[in-house]
């Protein structure tokens, strides 16, 4: 089999479904002599209904494939939620300058590709003084020399981890899901790309990889996580997951657009304990969630801390 | 992203108690998480300044306002009209600050300076509200000292350049 082959290996499943809707189901499957790691991938279970030494094999079959493509030693972890944990996410629109420090830094977190171009966040840019905040009136291609700018405010979007997500709720195959910390995940080797998700999502969270991700190797950020920022396929969804390699840990990092915030805008923490600085700001400060009226119950929380 | 409103409403701090179990919503006092110890970055100063000692040992203090022109040509005060450096520095040991009450402050803990004019920072900064931390979400945390963000000679956060935009859908040939 070519390495080209291997590449489409992804996309498998996804042939597969389309073709089986059309009645063509035999044409997709991979053929007689494929080796067994293909056919492995194809038959491979739903995430939540494999056990732990079935969730390894397939593990360790995309840590192969992914050294085979990349050349590099990629580590593919999974680690489960933290009990008692609710993550919660705060942003100060008082203190963002817009500089996008947040978006690049993502990027580089979670292996997004750069050419085609694919960015988790989405900073708008808003006249200041306007009540509602209505999204036809945002910029998102504001450059000026230096920000913050006197007359404008600026509010970076990502997934806004619904505790009631209408993603969630279109997805065909169940291949996207709120696990228990409240991260909505998706599983890329389940998706099979037909972007319901992205049509139901109020925020516009969500993005397609229409052609294969392209990154250089040497750039990939080695340490991922299954339902996270392992490198993705052509044809699948893609979103912020607060960087589920980096915050399910104990002791886990902050997520990396947090880091990366030179004002320090971006808050993040534990919505179960009472000692966060979420809970601080939520208690403190006067928050809002973007379109509260659907209902959708984001755990993502924008804030003015002073002024304003 | 499609065109529909983005509607942003005000809600209160009760909004999470929609979704929250209860018994989690137990308010605390703004105080209670603040640790003893504030782990920070070492202070920025600039290369070959510190200790200011090597050459203020034995030099003269000289309490009077003016234009420096010997050096810190590069220091002028934008901050606390009416101030001088003596409000922060200390005189008899520049290697140190000095609070208004006389207690000695050492560069790593300049937040207890910043402190005695904006209490209220302060206080949001302890709790990992003003400023930054990071490292540890659960675990240990490093705190940005004011000073990483605040030049304390003129202390308005200065612009910067911002990143490129995203490619305009009309840009990919
Ligand atoms: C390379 C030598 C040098 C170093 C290092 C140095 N200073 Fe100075 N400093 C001077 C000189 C010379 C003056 C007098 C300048 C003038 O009068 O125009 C001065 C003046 C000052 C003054 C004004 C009050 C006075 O006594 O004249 C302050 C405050 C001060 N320095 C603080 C500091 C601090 C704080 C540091 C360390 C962070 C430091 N200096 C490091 C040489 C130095
Ligand atoms: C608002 C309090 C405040 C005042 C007023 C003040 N300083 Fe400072 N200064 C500081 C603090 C805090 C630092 C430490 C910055 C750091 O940690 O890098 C500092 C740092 C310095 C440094 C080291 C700068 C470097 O390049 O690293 C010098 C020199 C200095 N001050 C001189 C002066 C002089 C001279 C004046 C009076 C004209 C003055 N300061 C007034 C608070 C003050
Ligand atoms: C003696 C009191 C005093 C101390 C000590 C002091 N400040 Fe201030 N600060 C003021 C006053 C008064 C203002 C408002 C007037 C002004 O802008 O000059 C101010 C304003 C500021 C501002 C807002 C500036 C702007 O233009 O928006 C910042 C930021 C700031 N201080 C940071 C600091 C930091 C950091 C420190 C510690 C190194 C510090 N301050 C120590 C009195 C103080
Ligand atoms: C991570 C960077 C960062 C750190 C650390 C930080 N600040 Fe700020 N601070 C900002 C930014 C950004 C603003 C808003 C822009 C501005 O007004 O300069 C701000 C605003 C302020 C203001 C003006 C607030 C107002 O109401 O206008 C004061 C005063 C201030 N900071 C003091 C402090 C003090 C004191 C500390 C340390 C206890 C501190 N800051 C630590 C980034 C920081």
């Amino acid at each position: 089999m070519s390495s080209e082959n291997k590449q489409e290996r992804g996309v498998h499943r996804r042939t597969f479904l389309k073709g089986a809707a059309l009645g063509l189901a035999a044409a997709a499957l991979p053929a007689a002599d494929a080796d067994a790691s293909l056919w492995d991938a194809f038959f491979q279970k739903h995430f939540k209904e494999m056990n732990e030494a079935e969730i390894r094999k397939v593990l360790e079959r995309l840590e192969r494939e992914y050294e085979e493509k990349y050349k590099k030693r990629i580590t593919v972890s999974n680690e489960k939620p933290l009990p008692g944990v609710l993550y919660g996410y705060g942003l100060d629109l008082s203190r963002c300058i817009g500089c996008r420090r947040c978006v690049y830094a993502c990027v580089d977190e979670n292996n997004q590709s750069k050419d085609p171009q694919i960015h988790w966040i989405t900073v708008l840019r808003f006249k200041k003084g306007e009540k509602w905040v209505d999204l036809e009136e945002s910029e998102k291609y504001y450059n000026p020399a230096e920000v913050p700018e006197k007359e404008y405010f600026y509010m970076p979007v990502q997934c806004q981890q619904c505790e009631n997500p209408p993603c969630v709720r279109v997805c065909p195959t169940k291949a996207t899901w709120k696990d228990p910390d409240g991260i909505v995940v998706i599983d890329y080797n389940w998706c099979i790309g037909c972007r319901y998700c992205m049509a139901a999502c109020p925020y516009g969270a969500r993005r397609f990889n229409w052609a294969e991700p392209n990154r250089k190797p040497e750039e990939l950020n080695p340490n991922t996580h299954y339902l996270g920022n392992r490198p993705r396929y052509k044809g699948v969804v893609e979103k912020c997951t607060f960087c589920v390699q980096r915050v399910r840990k104990e002791p886990g990092r902050y997520p990396a657009c947090v880091e990366a915030c030179p004002v320090g805008a971006r808050k993040f923490g534990n919505l179960l304990d009472p000692d966060s600085e979420i809970r601080y700001l939520i208690e403190h400060k006067r928050v809002f969630r973007l379109k509260e009226d659907l209902n959708t119950y984001p755990k993502f929380y924008y804030f003015f801390a002073y002024g304003v | 992203m499609n065109t529909t409103k983005i509607i942003v409403s005000a809600c209160a701090a009760f909004c999470v108690a929609l979704f929250l179990p209860c018994a989690a919503i137990s308010a605390g006092s703004p105080e209670r998480d603040v640790p003893k110890k504030f782990l920070v970055p070492p202070p920025p100063f600039s290369e070959g300044i510190f200790p200011c000692s090597q050459c203020h040992e034995g030099m003269p203090v000289n309490r009077t306002p003016r234009k420096l022109e010997g050096m810190h040509q590069n220091i002028e005060l934008n901050h606390m009209p009416g101030g001088w450096c003596f409000d922060c520095h200390n005189a008899n040991n520049r290697n140190t600050l000095r609070l208004a009450n006389g207690k000695i402050v050492r560069f790593e803990e300049s937040y207890n300076l910043c402190g005695q004019c904006h209490g209220t920072i302060l206080r949001e900064w302890k709790a990992g509200l003003h400023g930054k931390r990071t490292g540890m979400w659960n675990g240990e945390k490093q705190y940005r000292l004011c000073v990483h963000c605040h030049w304390p000679h003129d202390p308005r956060f200065k612009p910067i350049k911002p990143l490129p935009p995203p490619v305009k859908p009309s840009d990919i040939k």
